[in-house]
């Protein structure tokens, strides 16, 4: 790993000013998916500012919701008493990813900024428009079995990596965010953007803004929940799709719903249409299939990854079920 | 013989050439070794980068009940800390990348992976080894457990499996041989001691001692 300048901040202000002063600097917060991208030379920032003992950790109950400290660990989110009471979907998403020990490490905020764990941006020998904008994409005609079937591009077929996102875009997170002219707050489905012509921009976050906090309205999902990830091995492992279900019941109509899913897209893939169609309707395995099929639309595959066409809409037929407790 | 006397060192002008030569060699071989943030800083004549970029960093943490104050370079990891600096080699680098568990260890209680820590971020906290689990020549419950249960095979990621198990018990993840294999999963076992390392953890679990 290169040397770099190091930098304590003991205020969210001075913080902000220590990046937005060296264009070369960056903040690390639990440092799992830095130190990662530093060692393998993907990233090599000349001055990191620690941002990790910032006032930011606070998980607290608001008039209406709740607001979760970007520094707040994984595991103190997955493991609070009012997260799982109030936002199960949102713990279970959490315990879903990496495993105890960097769960104990990774923030709130960082997860959020992972970046994708697709093999030709690990991989500086090989080309990709992400690490090295201009190179190619060496998925698009390379092996593609994790890759998306939505929203890509010719440049980028990567997916976001993160679970505990797509447990955010489907209870309407808000992320707040603070900047060298001030702070500013930004709906979880409009962060993370789409590959387009410029994968190598991940989300709408300036270079020298900070996360500080994200935000969760009241959610009537506090029962019928249920966050689905199928990987390759039983645990510890990037999801090849994930889906985060949930359902307000009465009696056996469905109410609201709320769906995303992981693994398909270069960000958390919001099912707005498939919510809309459970509306009204019976808890059944056939309202379940015709969601899925509506959420499957526009899906498109690459030579090794057809296998997220079965696979996907199977997964939200199989979580709806588990959330509806008819699985 | 004299002590130094080489063929090239009895003319002035020569002595001077070499001396040119060494400065140059040498400031070369630097730069061949040297972060592009002090060519950079070089280049710019950025002294005080130049300065900031080569100091090693004050450090004061607790490492199995010792104090120790040291002057690290910013990028040393944690493991590299413990196993090169302070000579405790129980925790071990496997992947060096987050991906294994060999590197386990607790700070401030919690289980972390060290090689994915800067060490100095650790500043001012207690980090727990394998080396500080035993009591002298007592083993700790979860080292006698995975003798007893043949928790291992190599050996190799047995700190890391053992750090962690403890861990998972204090955490209250330790009620069913499912639990337990969901919140040890980021401790992989090549020689696939599983069965054997659950079973270490579920005794310990039910005799209930504190941890």
């Amino acid at each position: 790993m290169n040397n770099f300048q190091y930098i304590r901040t003991t205020s969210t202000k001075a913080a902000i000013d220590a990046v937005a002063k060296d264009p070369d600097a960056r903040f690390i917060a639990g440092g799992t998916n830095l130190l990662d991208l530093m060692k393998r030379g993907i990233v090599s920032p000349e001055k990191l500012v620690d941002i990790s003992r910032l006032p930011l950790n606070k998980i607290e109950r608001e008039a209406s919701g709740v607001r979760i400290g970007a520094m707040a660990l994984n595991s103190e989110v997955a493991e609070n008493a009012f997260i799982k009471e109030k936002f199960p979907l949102l713990a279970q998403a959490l315990q879903a990813g990496a495993s105890a020990q960097l769960r104990n490490m990774a923030t709130v905020g960082g997860n959020i900024l992972q970046r994708t764990r697709c093999h030709y941006f690990y991989d500086t020998s090989l080309p990709c428009n992400k690490r090295e904008p201009g190179t190619g994409c060496g998925a698009l005609e390379g092996n593609n079995h994790m890759h998306a079937i939505f929203g890509f591009s010719e440049k980028c077929i990567a997916v976001h990596p993160s679970d505990m996102c797509v447990a955010l875009a489907a209870l309407d997170a808000t992320v707040l965010v603070s900047g060298p002219t001030g702070d500013r707050k930004i709906a979880f489905a409009d962060f993370h953007r789409l590959p387009g012509d410029k994968p190598h921009v991940d989300t709408v976050l300036e270079k020298n803004e900070l996360i500080t906090a994200v935000t969760l309205p009241d959610s009537p999902f506090t029962k019928n929940v249920h966050y689905l990830k199928v990987r390759e091995r039983a645990s510890y492992a990037f999801a090849l799709v994930s889906v985060a279900a949930g359902l307000q019941l009465e009696n056996d109509t469905i109410q609201r719903a709320c769906l995303a899913m992981g693994g398909v897209a270069h960000k958390p893939w919001r099912l707005a249409s498939a919510e809309k169609a459970l509306i009204g309707k019976k808890v059944t395995e056939a309202t379940f299939r015709q969601a899925a099929e509506i959420a499957m639309q526009g899906a498109k595959s690459f030579e090794h990854n057809a296998y997220k066409l079965k696979l996907a809409p199977n997964a939200i037929v199989q979580a709806l079920k588990t959330a509806a407790g008819i699985a | 013989m004299t002590d130094h006397q080489p063929d090239d060192n009895n003319s002035e002008g020569l002595d001077e050439s070499r001396r040119d030569f060494l400065k140059h060699s040498s400031l070369l071989t630097a730069m061949a070794l040297t972060p592009s943030t002090v060519l950079k800083a070089a280049s710019s004549q950025w002294d005080e980068r130049l300065a900031g970029a080569f100091e090693k960093i004050s450090l004061s943490l607790e490492v199995n009940g010792t104090k120790h104050s040291l002057a690290i370079e910013p990028r040393v990891t944690l493991l590299d800390l413990l196993r090169e600096q302070l000579a405790l080699t129980g925790t071990k680098k496997g992947c060096d990348y987050g991906q294994c568990g060999a590197c386990t260890v607790h700070v401030d209680g919690r289980r972390v992976l060290a090689c994915m820590s800067l060490a100095v971020m650790q500043e001012g906290r207690k980090v727990t080894t394998i080396e500080g689990l035993a009591g002298g020549d007592t083993l700790h419950p979860m080292q006698e457990a995975f003798v007893k249960h043949d928790g291992l095979q190599c050996g190799y990621c047995t700190p890391g499996q053992i750090m962690s198990a403890v861990a998972c018990i204090r955490e209250g993840h330790a009620n069913s041989a499912e639990e337990i294999q969901e919140y040890m999963s980021g401790n992989l076992c090549r020689c696939g001691a599983y069965p054997n390392i659950v079973a270490a953890i579920m005794e310990v679990k039910k005799e209930g001692k504190k941890l």
